[in-house]
């Protein structure tokens, strides 16, 4: 699916980086660890997070993931609005929560982390 | 390309901070075209390393070496040093604060994942002096 696609099912707030809304993403992780995100390696990912810390633009940085998602209605602070905007790195804000935006874009058709069948 | 060397100071005070010498690293390389997922692996084990870093050491020094053959990266800090390198490598093994763990690290997967993403990693440590990290990564 697109990014753009992930906005639908999560009713989802656009706050940085319109312009890279039709990039693919091709698997999720849903995760408030960010060393648990670094320890598996991803293809096109979309990361879905409730930390509001510009360690999560960071940490998607150095895993090429695609795009982030702050669950439950958690507003990006102002520092990680810009490294986003700086690394061509749409976020996005839901107001559902972890456990429900998961369970849609998996749904949906979106794999777990690793499963690239 | 003749071999490379980039040298970060990485403050140890700001948490907001901690991943820019990784993220330039990150981006030198692109810029030298090596592979993405070789530049994947480097950046995830040095950000481990540089979080480290910050969180254990107040900071420290960067080194990074590349040539064609290797990409070489030294961590060095003047922190409290580690005195059971079995345990700190076990997986889960923490002594990261409560606040760490709030920011979203903490979960003991720091240098079990450097020593996966690197081909070849060596940790000189003394108690009261300081640690040294250093990653290697052979270009294939």
């Amino acid at each position: 699916m697109k990014i753009r696609d992930i906005v639908t099912l999560l009713d989802a707030k656009v706050f940085c980086c319109e312009d890279r809304l039709d990039t693919e993403v091709h698997a999720g992780c849903g995760c408030d660890m960010m060393s648990d995100v670094l320890a598996y390696v991803k293809d096109q990912a979309v990361l879905l997070t409730g930390l509001v810390n510009p360690q999560s633009i960071r940490t998607a940085e150095m895993m090429d993931i695609v795009c982030i998602v702050l669950v439950r209605g958690k507003e990006p602070t102002p520092a990680m609005i810009e490294l986003a905007t700086e690394r061509h790195l749409p976020l996005l804000g839901t107001q559902k929560r972890m456990f429900s935006a998961c369970g849609i874009l998996y749904s949906a058709g979106l794999l777990q982390e690793g499963d690239q069948s | 390309m003749d071999s490379l060397e980039l040298t970060y100071q990485v403050p140890g005070d700001d948490f907001s901070r901690a991943g820019e010498a990784s993220s330039a690293v990150k981006r030198t390389l692109k810029t030298l075209g090596f592979p993405p997922d070789l530049i994947r692996r480097i950046a995830i084990a040095m950000y481990e390393a540089e979080i480290n870093m910050v969180i254990h050491a107040d900071g420290g020094v960067v080194t990074a070496r590349i040539s064609p053959e290797l990409v070489e990266v030294s961590f060095a800090d003047v922190g409290p040093g580690i005195p059971d390198i079995d345990l700190a490598m076990q997986e889960g093994y923490s002594t990261a604060s409560e606040q760490v763990r709030d920011l979203g690290f903490g979960a003991g997967m720091g240098l079990p994942n450097m020593k996966k993403y690197a081909d070849d990693m060596t940790i000189t440590t003394t108690v009261g002096v300081g640690t040294t990290v250093l990653l290697q990564f052979q270009i294939a």
